[in-house]
């Protein structure tokens, strides 16, 4: 009943009746093309200084990154920064094929639970699909490989994000996902460092709800 | 639903300036959002293009609401979310009420939502049995306090370090009543332990929405601190409140708009948290909600299309306007008596409540104009503050006193040669009274000016005078 209400009043706002089947049309192919406004020239740059900017931005929203050469050695880096850190060595992992072909067995002293986060959590591994340079922001589409409560829920979020996934603006991020998942997934995270608060007395306290540490592991494997 | 005290702005305003708590608070944080947003804008060499990308977006899309809202619902209803049509606010309060019974919600999350406010969500969930609490930091402890927010993205805007202690000794009587507070931290890992247990054992989650995706059917939120995203991932159904106005055409469109909103509201280049929700949890998912509803609420917005307010409907709710504003900087938002203080509150709380109990919001105002030089879509807030003083005027809502005052300046605006007459005379006689101390601390009829500010003495002459002299010897320029 609202709804005729509603769309009705808009129409007598706007004095005319439901749009013309050409304009209708039109429209339709504007959400079909989706055309891409002005986007800001600070991310054009070749690759490698694109991943320069990503981590520029992404030390200034206060996360930490390590860089890897290989999967081989993501294990030895996930340990030493929750050593660095007093962290827990338990973590919960996103049952992603990439993740799984870590060789966790070289660090036993991990220990990897696989699924999604509880709230007893206290370090959680996730996959990036993409990055965007530009703002130092992480992309994360949900899917049973990539659960959404691995984005929040634990005290520290740690990344893996291959270099070759990083891209200048959000728009070629969601380039990226139309072309590879396709229809837009149940929840996609943009991602920007470490949660925080300045609710009391607008002063930034790092760690409200969210993860307190946001720790990226990124593998060079662009040329 | 917290009645409108916006009629009483004046007494508002003026226990307002004597607080001595919120002028503190004020004076603290006031120029710091100033200065974060123009550090922001600087680092961005295209925002001034960007404000003109972001208002022509928002204008496309009202002028062409009716298919985008059909074209979002389509997209909902094929994620196999479901949506909600509610044309005013009773009917929204109901809606969300049957989603929580039929869900056998005992408890109730919820992310910051100014629209929820303005509902008056939460009083209709615990006259029906139903607990709400509210998990972003601002909203918990004004849920605490039982007040509403001061501001529309900063809700605790007004207190100061006790305030926060005093509410939480109060509310956290299972804590060790000796514990120590010397930090904020402190007030924040309390917080955050707190709420932690309500996320875990909530039935429904609220959220607002700052973007509805039409080519997606997707509802987006912007959060800093990662508590919407608890609020929709963990409990069973997730209700999302949205206003008619926040729909935009595609995910390019959105992301123009993210571009200006954190730089105009926090200065920061993007929030920490962009979250886009399009559905329940698909078969196989690990988590997220088994139910996806959107409420989306009119309440009065469709009535301000094609009218010369239509303009406000673009408003992103950046809370821009409000922190250049020199009113909203002297008193504060609640002394706007209602959910939505500043410039954009002052042009759309008479839009929704009325002008009849809303009217001396658009005069609380210098139109000094920073507000619309801020604006992300360029909302003309002082000109549409100025149709309302207008709409006021017509409608006999203003006081006597300012009739008769605006009569005789009326007066004598249309007899051009008698004002030129009487401001001369006013000049000339102020002008030699005041020659010696060169201003006035006291004035006859003018009390209440003189009471904050002196008054500079004329130097004797009128601006017409020097303006026809100067033409005269062609020195003007």
């Amino acid at each position: 009943m609202s709804r005729e209400v509603m769309l009705n009043a808009i129409r007598r706002g706007l004095r005319r009746g439901p749009l013309p089947a050409d304009q209708a049309a039109m429209l339709r192919g504007r959400l079909a093309a989706h055309p891409r406004q002005l986007i800001p020239a600070r991310s054009r740059l070749p690759h490698p200084e694109q991943v320069e900017l990503f981590v520029r931005n992404l030390e200034k929203e206060f996360g930490t990154l390590t860089r890897v050469a290989s999967l081989d050695d993501v294990p030895g880096a996930v340990a030493d920064y929750l050593a660095a850190q007093n962290l827990p060595s338990e973590l919960v992992m996103a049952p992603h094929a990439e993740l799984r072909a870590v060789p966790w067995a070289t660090r036993p002293l991990l220990s990897v639970r696989e699924g999604r986060a509880e709230g007893s959590d206290a370090v959680s591994v996730q996959h990036a699909f993409a990055a965007v340079a530009e703002t130092g922001t992480l992309m994360f589409p949900s899917a049973p490989d990539r659960p959404t409560t691995l984005n929040v829920l634990a005290d520290t979020a740690i990344v893996l994000l291959r270099a070759s996934r990083l891209v200048g603006a959000y728009e070629e991020a969601w380039d990226l996902l139309r072309a590879e998942i396709g229809a837009m997934p149940r929840n996609v995270m943009l991602v920007t460092g470490p949660s925080r608060s300045a609710d009391i007395e607008q002063t930034l306290e790092l760690g409200a709800h969210g993860p307190r540490r946001l720790h990226v592991v990124l593998m060079e494997d662009a040329g | 639903m917290h009645v409108p005290t916006s009629s009483a702005f004046k007494q508002n305003a003026h226990d307002a300036i004597g607080n001595a708590g919120l002028q503190k608070a004020l004076a603290r944080s006031g120029p710091s959002f100033i200065a974060r947003r123009s550090a922001a804008v600087a680092g961005l060499p295209e925002f001034e293009q960007l404000r003109d990308t972001a208002r022509d977006i928002k204008n496309h899309t009202l002028a062409n609401l009716d298919f985008y809202l059909e074209a979002y619902e389509a997209k909902v209803l094929a994620a196999g979310g479901q949506v909600h049509w509610c044309s005013d606010a009773a009917t929204a309060r109901d809606v969300v009420l049957k989603i929580c019974q039929d869900a056998g919600a005992r408890t109730v999350t919820k992310g910051k939502s100014m629209i929820s406010e303005e509902l008056g969500i939460n009083d209709h969930l615990e006259r029906n049995d139903i607990e709400p609490f509210e998990t972003d930091l601002g909203e918990y402890i004004i849920q605490l306090r039982h007040e509403l927010p001061s501001h529309i993205i900063a809700p605790a805007f007004h207190l100061n370090m006790e305030d926060w202690e005093a509410a939480f000794r109060k509310s956290h009587t299972d804590l060790p009543a000796d514990r120590v507070f010397t930090e904020r931290r402190d007030i924040l890992t309390e917080a955050r332990t707190k709420l932690r247990a309500r996320f875990l054992a909530a039935d429904v989650g609220i959220t607002g929405a700052n973007f509805l995706i039409a080519e997606t059917g997707t509802s987006v939120i912007v959060t800093n601190e990662g508590n919407g995203d608890l609020t929709q991932t963990l409990p069973r159904v997730h209700i999302v409140l949205a206003s008619i106005e926040k729909m935009v055409p595609t995910l390019e469109d959105c992301m123009s708009l993210l571009r200006v909103l954190a730089r105009s509201a926090t200065g920061q280049d993007m929030s920490v948290y962009t979250t886009f929700s399009t559905g329940p949890r698909r078969p196989a998912d690990l988590d997220g909600p088994a139910e996806y509803h959107v409420v989306l609420v009119d309440n009065g917005r469709s009535a301000m299309i094609g009218t010369e307010f239509q303009d406000m409907l673009r408003c992103i709710r950046c809370a821009a306007c409000m922190n250049h504003c020199p009113v909203y900087g002297a008193v504060g938002g609640h002394a706007y008596g209602w959910v939505y203080p500043g410039p954009m509150g002052a042009v759309l709380t008479p839009s929704l409540v009325g002008i009849d109990k809303a009217g001396h919001l658009p005069n609380a105002s210098t139109f000094c104009g920073k507000c619309e030089s801020v604006c992300p879509v360029k909302i003309p807030l002082p000109n549409l503050m100025r149709h309302w003083r207008e709409r006021e005027f017509e409608r006999h809502l203003t006081p006597p006193t300012q009739r008769w005052g605006l009569g005789v300046w009326a007066y004598f605006a249309r007899r051009p040669a008698l004002y030129r007459l009487a401001t001369r005379a006013m000049a000339v006689t102020l002008g030699i009274a005041g020659r010696k101390r060169g201003r006035f601390a006291r004035l006859p009829f003018a009390g209440g000016w003189t009471a904050g500010r002196d008054l500079p003495a004329p130097e004797g002459d009128t601006f017409f005078a020097r303006y026809a002299r100067a033409q005269r010897d062609g020195t003007l320029r």
